[in-house]
């Protein structure tokens, strides 16, 4: 099963070329740092792709990865969390939990065929929007490149 | 006690009769009944060396006369001693006649030496030289410093001061004592250290290792810079603590951290200006005559190292200056934003040396002249009408040698040539100047990153504390009872400053005033009849805010400890614990909502 990956299973390569598909992101946003750097982005008229929805957390460490599987079981086609760097959390040490738990997570839905970029983990501080901006974008066209995770056809038992 | 051990001698200096104790040297009770002994090789914090003999004078003991050194020669009971008499004018007219066939050009034997009288020598003239064999280097540098960097090499006629093995000495500490006592001025502080003699004065560093801080420091009071003092490095010296008669001086203390507690926290940390040395081609460091505007601004100052007069390297008037704007700022290779007080302060730079040297010829290299605020612009209009040159375009090179084949090489080895693009006229522009200033600008203090985390705020991407809201909250920070004023928010001039700083100043105080912090009603709970008292929270939580009811067999949240990260929910394998505000269910509902 290991093998198989979700692009080959689906359809949607075929039609990629006559609309373009577009992926539905979630983000899971520490409120502070990367979500203010979202904030950042948008006063600061930064661009990037429309396709990542944010839900706010206090901290990434809240990020359950039930969230996660959820988020793919009610239709998305990436996920990413993103915290404070590694030593400058607000809550002390939640990033590095955050760390142990997505890479087991990652490591779990690997074997389950998920791409690897589907799941995304990335450290932003406030003050980085380029950064903010170029994750998003370089996510939206990886998973774009994907294609549709189509968790129904895929993961639900039948 | 010490005092009744010592013995005290009577004797007569120049008919004063007078009492010392035994053990002083003739000098040092001469020098306390304000005799004026001459003496060359004696410093009185080094050991006696008796090297030049002209602090010879005259002894009578027992009936007997004798010529001795009053520097090392110690006093004697009944002792008479004449310190000017025929025959010791005589014997120091000889030396000094001998001295002045070797060190006809030292101004210190030349002086003394016109003082008896002796002006020519009949002796053999040899060539001048400096160095007087007094030694006093050598014995300050061993007994002083303790360093031993200088020794005496051959002997009699041909000895002369040298380090071990003529080469570079690897004890030398650069401390400087050695040309501080040198009497002939033999050593100078440009042979022992790699730097400018003028200008390192410049350098806004002390000057010497005791100094106090700066000219208006609350309190006054002198400190010692423990990386320069000699004591500190050697364990030598101890001059300080010798000469202070309230014996005021403490080596041994430290640093003390002191821990408080406080309701509200203002972060004002300041700034640091650009170091032009990482723009090599304005040549500073490199150049002798290419200063910061700090440097400028030390200089200009009347308590500053050439009291107040604008001067060049070489302590000449420059006749020309350049003053190139926007150093490190504005600039995609170093800082892209604008540092905002550098177009004023160039303005009053301008200014201050059109004061100071009326008739010079001076430059502004601009981008643009950001000049809001009141009554700025008016200066800048004043300025203009002060016969200032604004040339728009930013200066990009500072060199010695004209490097545009169009400038017409000025005669003189000293000029500067600022090349830059004349904007308003369309061409390359080379002016040769005498002096060049650096408007440098302004960077996130050293420590900025390492205070952004202890106080756990964020950062901009220039590296300035950010705000809650550009807008709205530029006081704030995203913790709350976190201030933030000044140029460690971004730079800003003086009024500004003081705006922001009043401003977090009351925040800070309205929060004190309430008495109480209401917290988000965000914290964490335990529904107890689904704990099964696993511990796993225990562990993950930062603040130990989680406590265990041994009793109930339960994991119990403290609602004034929890900072509401929500680490143990995520945690928690029975889903005992929830968010208030962000339990499992709501933050389903939101994924619900945005994938729908």
């Amino acid at each position: 099963m290991a093998d198989i990956t979700t692009a080959e299973k689906s359809p949607a390569k075929l039609t990629k070329e006559v609309v373009r598909f577009e992926p539905r992101i979630i983000g899971f946003l520490c409120w502070w740092c990367s979500y203010a750097a979202s904030d950042m982005a948008g006063t600061s008229r930064l661009k990037y792709p429309p396709n990542v929805s944010i839900i706010r957390v206090m901290c990434s460490s809240r990020v359950d990865p039930a969230f996660v599987m959820r988020a793919f079981a009610e239709g998305a086609d990436g996920v990413l969390i993103a915290g404070c760097h590694l030593g400058e959390c607000h809550y002390v040490s939640g990033n590095y939990k955050t760390a142990a738990r997505i890479s087991l997570l990652k490591k779990t839905l690997a074997q389950f065929g998920f791409e690897d970029d589907r799941i995304r983990l990335e450290w932003i501080s406030a003050g980085e929007i380029r950064k903010f901006s170029k994750v998003i974008t370089d996510m939206t066209e990886k998973v774009r490149n994907l294609g549709p995770l189509n968790w129904r056809e895929n993961f639900e038992p039948k | 006690m010490e005092e009744t051990s010592v013995k005290m001698l009577k004797l007569t200096i120049d008919g004063i009769e007078t009492e010392a104790r035994e053990g002083e040297t003739i000098l040092q009770v001469a020098e306390r009944l304000m005799i004026d002994i001459p003496t060359l090789c004696h410093w009185k914090f080094v050991k006696p060396y008796g090297a030049c003999r002209i602090c010879t004078v005259e002894i009578e003991v027992h009936g007997k006369t004798r010529m001795v050194p009053s520097c090392s020669y110690k006093v004697r009971d009944g002792m008479v001693v004449k310190t000017r008499s025929e025959e010791v004018i005589k014997h120091r007219k000889m030396l000094l006649e001998l001295m002045l066939a070797r060190h006809s050009q030292v101004e210190v034997v030349r002086k003394l030496a016109h003082e008896y009288g002796v002006d020519t020598t009949r002796f053999e003239e040899m060539p001048s030289e400096q160095c007087i064999n007094c030694g006093l280097c050598v014995r300050v540098c061993d007994e002083v410093v303790g360093a031993n960097a200088l020794t005496f090499v051959k002997r009699g006629t041909e000895r002369y001061v040298s380090t071990p093995f003529e080469g570079e000495a690897e004890s030398c500490i650069a401390c400087g004592a050695c040309a501080y006592v040198c009497p002939t001025g033999h050593i100078t502080v440009q042979d022992i250290r790699d730097r400018k003699y003028v200008f390192s004065e410049l350098a806004l560093g002390p000057t010497t290792p005791i100094h106090i801080p700066f000219a208006a420091a609350i309190p006054g009071i002198p400190v010692i810079d423990s990386h320069t003092c000699i004591h500190m490095q050697t364990g030598g010296c101890g001059i300080c603590s010798k000469v202070c008669e309230p014996d005021a001086i403490d080596y041994e203390m430290q640093d003390t951290f002191e821990e408080m507690e406080v309701g509200s926290i203002i972060l004002a940390t300041g700034y640091k200006t650009f170091d032009p040395k990482r723009a090599e081609q304005y040549g500073y460091g490199r150049l002798d005559n290419v200063i910061t505007s700090l440097e400028f601004e030390h200089m200009s100052h009347a308590s500053g190292p050439t009291g107040g007069a604008f001067v060049k390297a070489d302590g000449s008037e420059p006749k020309s200056v350049a003053i190139l704007h926007c150093i490190g700022s504005r600039d995609k290779n170093y800082n892209e934003y604008c540092s905002r007080v550098c177009c004023m302060y160039s303005l009053k730079i301008a200014h201050l040396i059109r004061e100071k040297v009326p008739d010079a010829d001076i430059y502004e290299l601009y981008i643009d002249m950001r000049c809001p605020g009141s009554g700025y612009e008016e200066f800048y209009n004043r300025l203009l009408e002060e016969g200032v040159h604004f040339i728009r375009g930013k200066g990009v090179e500072v060199s010695q040698m004209p490097t545009l084949a169009t400038t017409t090489p000025v005669a003189s080895n000293s000029k500067l040539y600022v090349k830059c693009e004349d904007t308003l006229l369309g061409m390359p522009r080379e002016l040769p100047v005498d002096m060049v200033i650096l408007s440098v600008g302004l960077e996130p203090a050293a420590d900025a990153e390492e205070v952004a985390r202890v106080f756990k705020i964020s950062s901009k991407a220039d590296g300035f504390f950010m705000e809650k809201h550009p807008k709205l909250a530029p006081i704030d920070t995203l913790s709350d009872g976190i201030f933030i004023a000044g140029c460690a928010q971004g730079p800003k001039d003086i009024p500004d400053s003081v705006a922001q700083g009043a401003a977090a100043a009351a925040a800070a105080m309205s929060l004190i005033d309430a008495g109480e912090v209401a917290l988000e009603p965000i914290t964490s709970v335990v529904d107890e009849e689904v704990c099964t008292g696993c511990k796993t929270c225990l562990v993950v939580c930062p603040y130990g805010a989680i406590s265990f009811d041994e009793e109930k067999h339960v994991s119990v949240i403290n609602d004034a400890l929890c900072k509401a990260c929500g680490c143990c929910v995520a945690a928690c394998p029975s889903g005992a614990i929830t968010q208030r505000g962000f339990d499992d269910t709501q933050i389903e509902a939101e994924l619900a909502a945005l994938l729908m």
